[in-house]
């Protein structure tokens, strides 16, 4: 997987060729994208990775794809790996999102995400919150009182502990004055338990993104009480937990991001790749089998949501005990 | 009948000239890869995600289905004839199917394997065919207190392969619990016993620990027995095919195993070990000659391989009913749908019947396929015995690591096969036995969390593990498995 010294000459006659003034079609914009994905294969990091590999392929914005996947616990195996290895490698890209903050303030890495360079967000899914289908919890009016009475008696099953799905239902107890230590969070690995074990009434309420209840709120075995973006899922008519009178907003986001010690000349024209690759019809066709959210987002707004995004986030995870 | 019509419609697409060559491939592909230790059919079928862009739904279902059924015949083959099993869910198979082969019954071993692997698959697929409503519906009735409870039956089990020495079984077995410590926890999201080192933080993969104790001790102990152990491969003697004793001693097991393999395969946190695990513990306490367990017993190899592939059929069917992934390969299948921008849920049969019918019809199509195609692989397979002994093990721990290093082309988890295959070679030379530590390894994490998400649920009440119907029943059922046999022991002494 090492990048021999002609692909890197061949990169960098690109790169130039790419600064050129020439028409964008007459050439690849990068003649090869070293892809490196911080979760094994098949995962949601792996599934944008991929879906930008086709994009780009079938637009010829990028001449070859060399894939890299190292997985393992939110990213924080990988993210060291691309920081050492790909440092200032101009055609080197990483998919990554809000999971690997949580995971980088549990692990107490030195590295973060502020160590490699924001290239773009890319997508963003909202987190939704249930109840089996046969609860006695109709409405989220009635789930806030049961919130309210004792946190403790109200089982709420999720990802992993400190994830994104552990982090709303925190936001949400420390919006009704409650501490969020007192959560009853029962964490799955994987989605299929945590499925199984709301539909299956073991627990009293579910939180998780959306695509991952969608089919069983689909069909009938989960009701969703609301959803945790700033705005409506497009064709839910879940409302958000904003509508109904919390203050909470939060969403899972994935984005690209560029090697350490890259220059702005070389971090300019991967941006203006992703925004080629952006306004392609494939990734628009991706978008919409995958139901993923456009939330194209670039250069400084992207650095400040991030930031904003990790002092939020250790915020909480303070809050709920998981970080000092 | 509907399904039967349907299943029809099935059958007719599945053997479709091009579909039936994707099973071929698939099920071709398959059984390398079950033979070759640390590569499972996840990984495989991971790599093999990015087709979906060019190959049309149905083909790809057919190609994944032939791969996840072959994978599971495949396994057995290295268990039996080396000692060294390639994925956790074979680890049953090789304590008494490579004892067969010692003693030159290699081929009967093999054959049981793949006979019973058939006999289980079908059934399988069939429950799944008629029944996966019904089924998964119970499963659901497990929740965290009831699965902790299977896990201490299991530990009861355990006590089955434990091996002469109860002080080192157990020695064996606690540092498996011990090792499953190791990673991030998952409720509370602490760090235990990963040094810093981030490659830690998600744990130690069964596989490698498996592959390393079992595949990679062996090499070495055999390297350090060196001139003694030549000869000691036993060649074959004997039917390569299975006798009439052979028939009348496995098709109980075949079946036993199979009740064992496909609920607990379709419970969402079941797994294929726990099966393999009570059906050896079973046949063992069943057999009318208990001490012919350590030594080859053909029961001990043809229950644990029906139940892990009559389990490899039960997880699938929560995916297909409920769109509920319950294995690694399960959530690579899963994600397989989605790239295909079909969602597997609670509609999937109705939404997409054509292709699920294909997929269903294409596993009875490929269990024949995988029977043809492993029973004439016998004679082949047990010439791999005439290769001499430092090249066969010498490819073996090539063949260990390139698997290792494939699947994560990490450096250090190779370093951790080498450092758990030492671990094999000193326990091997001390007379421990390996296989309670791979069973520590899996059924310590399962046993703990799902202790932890219950009490979670029941505001810290212990109560709930006794007080749960079906938890309090297992519970029973364990003390009775622990109690009656020394009642009767100590009656009839």
């Amino acid at each position: 997987m090492k990048t021999t010294r002609r692909e890197f000459l061949m990169t960098a006659g690109a790169l130039g060729a790419a600064t050129l003034p020439w028409p964008a079609y007459a050439a690849p914009m990068f003649d090869s994208i070293l892809m490196f994905v911080p979760a094994a294969p098949g995962g949601g990091w792996d599934g944008t990775a991929r879906a930008i590999e086709q994009a780009c392929k079938s637009a010829e914005l990028v001449g070859s794809f060399q894939f890299e996947n190292v997985g393992g616990s939110g990213g924080m195996v990988g993210l060291p790996r691309f920081v050492n290895q790909r440092k200032a490698q101009a055609n080197a890209l990483m998919v990554a999102g809000s999971v690997m903050i949580g995971a980088a303030i549990s692990a107490k890495s030195p590295i973060g995400i502020q160590s490699v360079v924001p290239i773009a967000k890319l997508t963003e899914e909202s987190g939704v919150v249930v109840v089996p289908a046969n609860s006695p919890i109709k409405s989220f009016a009635e789930l806030v009182a049961a919130f309210k009475a004792d946190p403790r008696k109200v089982p709420v099953a999720g990802g992993s502990a400190g994830g994104t799905d552990h982090i709303l239902l925190g936001l949400m107890l420390k919006a009704l004055g409650r501490n969020p230590k007192e959560a009853a969070y029962v964490a799955f690995a994987g989605g299929g338990p945590a499925n199984a074990a709301i539909i299956g009434g073991q627990v009293a309420a579910g939180i998780s993104g959306y695509s991952e209840f969608e089919e069983q709120i689909k069909g009938g075995r989960m009701r969703p009480l609301a959803v945790s973006g700033e705005s409506r899922i497009p064709g839910v008519s879940v409302p958000t937990l904003r509508e109904q009178g919390m203050n909470v907003v939060s969403a899972n986001w994935r984005g690209v991001f560029g090697a350490p010690g890259i220059q702005p000349a070389q971090r300019a024209a991967l941006e203006k790749l992703i925004a080629a690759m952006r306004d392609t019809a494939g990734w628009k066709q991706i978008l919409t089998t995958r139901r993923w959210a456009d939330s194209y987002q670039a250069g400084s707004a992207f650095e400040k949501y991030i930031a904003q995004d990790v002092t939020d986030t250790l915020g909480v995870m303070k809050d709920l005990g998981l970080a000092a | 009948m509907d399904a039967l019509a349907h299943l029809a419609q099935g059958f007719s697409n599945a053997l479709q000239p091009a579909v039936l060559m994707y099973g071929f491939l698939g099920c071709l592909v398959g059984t390398l890869v079950g033979v070759l230790p640390g590569i499972g059919p996840a990984l495989t079928i991971a790599l093999l995600l990015p087709l979906t862009f060019k190959v049309p739904a149905t083909a790809m279902f057919v190609l994944f289905a032939g791969i996840y059924y072959g994978a599971m015949y495949g396994g057995s083959t290295t268990s039996i004839l080396l000692n060294t099993p390639g994925e956790s869910a074979s680890v049953m198979t090789a304590l008494e199917g490579n004892r067969m082969a010692r003693r030159g019954m290699a081929g009967p071993a093999l054959a049981t394997a793949a006979i019973g692997s058939f006999i289980a698959g079908t059934i399988g697929t069939i429950a799944l065919t008629f029944f996966s409503p019904l089924i998964v519906e119970a499963a659901l009735l497990f929740g965290p207190a009831e699965y902790f409870s299977l896990m201490l039956l299991a530990l009861v089990a355990v006590t089955s392969v434990l091996g002469n020495s109860l002080l080192r079984g157990l020695v064996s077995l606690n540092l498996g619990l011990l090792f499953g410590m190791v990673g991030v926890d998952l409720q509370t999201g602490q760090h235990r016993f990963a040094f810093g080192q981030a490659e830690l933080l998600d744990g130690l993969e069964v596989t490698i620990v498996a592959v390393g104790l079992f595949a990679v001790g062996e090499a070495m102990f055999m390297a350090w027995k060196g001139h003694a152990a030549e000869g000691k491969v036993e060649k074959i003697s004997g039917s390569l095919w299975l006798d009439r004793d052979g028939w009348r001693r496995s098709w109980k097991p075949w079946l036993r195993g199979t009740l064992f393999g496909f609920p607990i395969g379709a419970m969402p946190a079941g797994g294929a070990e726990l099966p393999t695990l009570l059906s050896y513990y079973t046949e063992k306490k069943l057999s009318k000659n208990p001490e012919e367990f350590g030594n080859g017993a053909i029961e001990g190899v043809a229950g644990p391989e029906a139940a892990n592939n009559a389990a490899a059929a039960g997880v699938l069917m929560p995916l297909l009913t409920l769109g509920i992934p319950t294995s690694a390969t399960a959530a690579i299948l899963l994600s397989a749908f989605t790239s295909y921008g079909i969602a597997p849920g609670p509609l999937l049969f109705q939404q997409q019947a054509d292709l699920v019918w294909t997929l269903i019809a294409s596993l009875y199509v490929g269990n024949v396929i995988l029977l043809v195609l492993n029973l004439p692989l016998v004679g082949l397979w047990v010439q791999l015995l005439r290769i001499p002994a430092p090249w066969l093990y010498g490819g073996i721990i090539l063949i260990s690591t390139a698997g290792v290093y494939g699947a994560s082309s990490s450096v250090f988890d190779v370093g951790l096969l080498y450092a758990f295959g030492l671990i094999g070679f000193v326990m091997r030379r001390f007379d421990f036995p390996v296989a309670p530590m791979v069973m520590g390894l899996i059924l310590g994490p399962m046993a703990e969390q799902s202790m932890r998400q219950a009490l979670t649920i029941s505001a810290g009440d212990f109560a709930t593990f006794a007080t749960r119907p079906i938890s309090g029943t297992i519970l029973a059922i364990a003390a009775l498995m622990l109690i009656v046999p020394r009642v009767l022991r100590s009656r009839n002494a």
